[in-house]
């Protein structure tokens, strides 16, 4: 039993930091732009594709497939902040911010499988990556450990970004009280791009190391869009502890879940949310706006 | 918009004539007019009315009391559901089967608003999608209610009035629909105009201002959002005795997220919106995703993006614009 549950701890744990590595990105965005992504899925699928392309069409290997994915997509998805995503920071209503990052959504969904094919891509490990690993009362996959390694290195160099740098002190000035920071000479069009393009590019990073659990498909975006917006919710927007208990409650909810009652699918997660969204409305570690 | 609020409550009625019997003499025209061009297709004109009813509950609690939410085609299926059961239970009387719809369906919307109204901005967009969600994950597990996947088939309804029965060319529904539809719209047209409809609106517009002047905001968003559920209900009923088959699509998120598009499409905010929407998209819908269902899902998300950077308040508000520079010209003629 106590195995049972140290099996399923680790599981939800890889699988918590997965959504971590790729709700953080969001979470910023919320917390500093007040906007609802709904294409942020869609990112970390583009990032999925293009590392599936890189390993498999050009060759190359796995690390700099990775990094080759995070630029590619945050230069696809340059032009729609340029074109689309600055009319909608900090000052317009949720619908349109809905509807609007939806329909790119449902355009980067319509492309890819126009281009891709319909098709699940698998993005192949190195052999380093692939091997079972023994813990001694179970084998773990090599991957499930490198996600949580990635994870921890996120959620630190993350830390150390915006509680350290001088970066770091602009975007939370700007959190705070952004016409302020605005008078005080910060430029916050450009804390805003360069926040664009850090959220894209960790959708992005997640979509490749976490493509084991949440394979790289057109529907990707959909699929696991809904989840995402629950880390970011459930944590508080902005908020990185927040974002980490956030996805590793919601990680042990879903496994925990479909370990012991799979029959009833995302039941148990959708329970847990509403529950907790209606005793910490503004998330577990969130602040009020 | 409150301004628009103050001027429907306070101006005098006008000589022309009623709202009411406008909207009677229009859904009746667009009925006789669909009968007309699809002849026969009459099964796609009864979904279509269906949806629309969905379309139309989606406004009350979007377009007039300012509530985002992804989550409800949950009030849809749900009563879908429930009519679909009561039928296979042996109450086949169609008007009986409307009734247990739009209660399942008032049950289903009181539910979720005192869930989705409780807060604003994430947490409850985030509430609703959970509903929805938790709702198609239940619709999926209790297979012996809902039939699964394989949807819930084999519901078939009595005659009507015990006269005119539900055949395969779908006349009789299409009738039926097009006058449910009608007594719907007729109803909500009155309750928007009422105080209480009025008063959401207020709400929407500024919820503090609202509250200082005495209204218990809560509580009549709670409430709107019933009047929501039987609407959808209402829709969801005549979707199950028309079809006779209810899938896990009418309880999904696309069925949701697809409903909202066809409102913000038309212009939420407005009953008139949400029809015009709801008709434009399906119609459109009909003769486009037969081709190709992906260029079909890449072109409505271009749609949207288009709608919302070139008509933020949505068609209607393109005709009501032509309707007031085509008045002005009128009344300029001597």
């Amino acid at each position: 039993m106590a195995w049972t549950g140290l099996s399923i701890g680790l599981d939800a744990l890889s699988y918590g930091m997965v959504l971590f590595i790729i709700s953080i990105g969001l979470s910023i965005m919320m917390g500093l732009m007040r906007v609802v992504n709904l294409a942020h899925g869609a990112f970390a699928m583009i990032g999925g594709y293009l590392a599936s392309f890189a390993l498999k069409n050009a060759g190359v290997g796995y690390p700099l497939a990775i990094v080759l994915a995070v630029l590619g997509t945050i230069a696809i998805a340059f032009p729609l902040e340029f074109l689309l995503y600055r009319r909608i920071y900090r000052k317009s209503d949720e619908l349109t911010q809905i509807l609007l990052t939806i329909g790119i959504a449902f355009v980067i969904i319509g492309v890819a499988n126009y281009i891709l094919g319909p098709t699940t891509k698998s993005i192949p490990l190195p052999p380093l990556l692939s091997g079972p690993v023994d813990l001694g009362f179970r084998m773990i996959p090599a991957h499930r450990i490198f996600v949580m390694i990635c994870g921890v290195c996120t959620a630190g160099l993350l830390w150390l970004l915006i509680d350290r740098t001088e970066f770091g002190i602009r975007l939370r000035a700007a959190v705070d009280n952004g016409d302020m920071a605005e008078s005080l000479g910060i430029k916050t069009q450009i804390l805003f791009s360069a926040t664009f393009a850090l959220a894209v590019g960790l959708a992005a990073f997640g979509g490749v190391v976490g493509a084991e659990l949440l394979p790289v498909e057109p529907f990707y975006a959909l699929r696991y869009m809904v989840t995402f917006l629950v880390v970011v919710s459930v944590g508080g927007a902005g908020s990185i502890p927040g974002a980490v208990a956030a996805s590793i409650l919601l990680g042990l909810a879903d496994t925990t879940g479909k370990y012991l009652a799979p029959e009833y699918g995302e039941f148990f997660f959708y329970l847990a949310v509403i529950l907790v969204v209606f005793l910490f409305p503004n998330g577990l570690l969130g602040r009020r706006h | 918009m409150t301004d628009r609020a103050i001027v429907d409550g306070m101006s005098p009625p006008r000589f022309s004539v009623p709202l009411e019997l406008r909207a009677v003499a229009i859904t009746l025209a667009l009925g006789a007019i669909g009968y007309t061009l699809f002849p026969e297709d009459l099964a796609f004109l009864t979904r279509l009315i269906s949806i629309t009813l969905l379309v139309l509950s989606l406004d009350l609690v979007t377009g007039y009391c300012g509530v985002a939410t992804l989550g409800h085609a949950a009030i849809y299926g749900v009563s879908a559901y429930v009519v679909g059961n009561a039928c296979l239970a042996g109450h086949s009387d169609p008007l009986l089967l409307l009734l247990v719809g739009a209660m399942a369906g008032a049950v289903m919307g009181l539910v979720s608003g005192v869930l989705v109204t409780r807060f604003k901005g994430l947490p409850q967009l985030v509430l609703s999608i959970a509903v929805g969600q938790l709702i198609a994950a239940l619709a999926n597990k209790l297979s012996s209610l809902t039939g699964g996947s394989d949807g819930l088939s084999g519901i078939s309804p009595g005659r009507l009035f015990g006269v005119y029965a539900f055949d395969m060319y779908g006349r009789t529904g299409y009738v039926f629909s097009v006058a449910v539809l009608m007594v719907v719209f007729v109803v909500l047209l009155r309750i928007v105009h009422s105080p209480f409809g009025l008063l959401c609106q207020a709400i929407k517009d500024d919820s503090l201002r609202a509250r200082m002047i005495g209204a218990r905001v809560y509580p009549r968003l709670v409430l709107m959002y019933g009047v929501s559920g039987v609407v959808g209900g209402i829709g969801g009923a005549l979707n199950a005795i028309n079809t006779g088959v209810v899938g896990l699509d009418s309880v999904g998120f696309e069925r949701s997220a697809e409903a909202l598009v066809m409102l913000v499409l038309g212009g939420a905010g407005s009953l008139w919106g949400a029809l015009i929407g709801s008709i434009v998209f399906q119609v459109f819908e009909h003769y486009v995703s037969a081709a190709n269902p992906f260029h079909w899902m890449t072109m409505v998300g271009a749609l949207l993006i288009a709608v919302v950077l070139f008509a933020p308040k949505g068609l209607v508000s393109l005709g009501g614009l032509l309707a007031g520079r085509t008045a002005s010209v009128l009344r300029r003629r001597p």
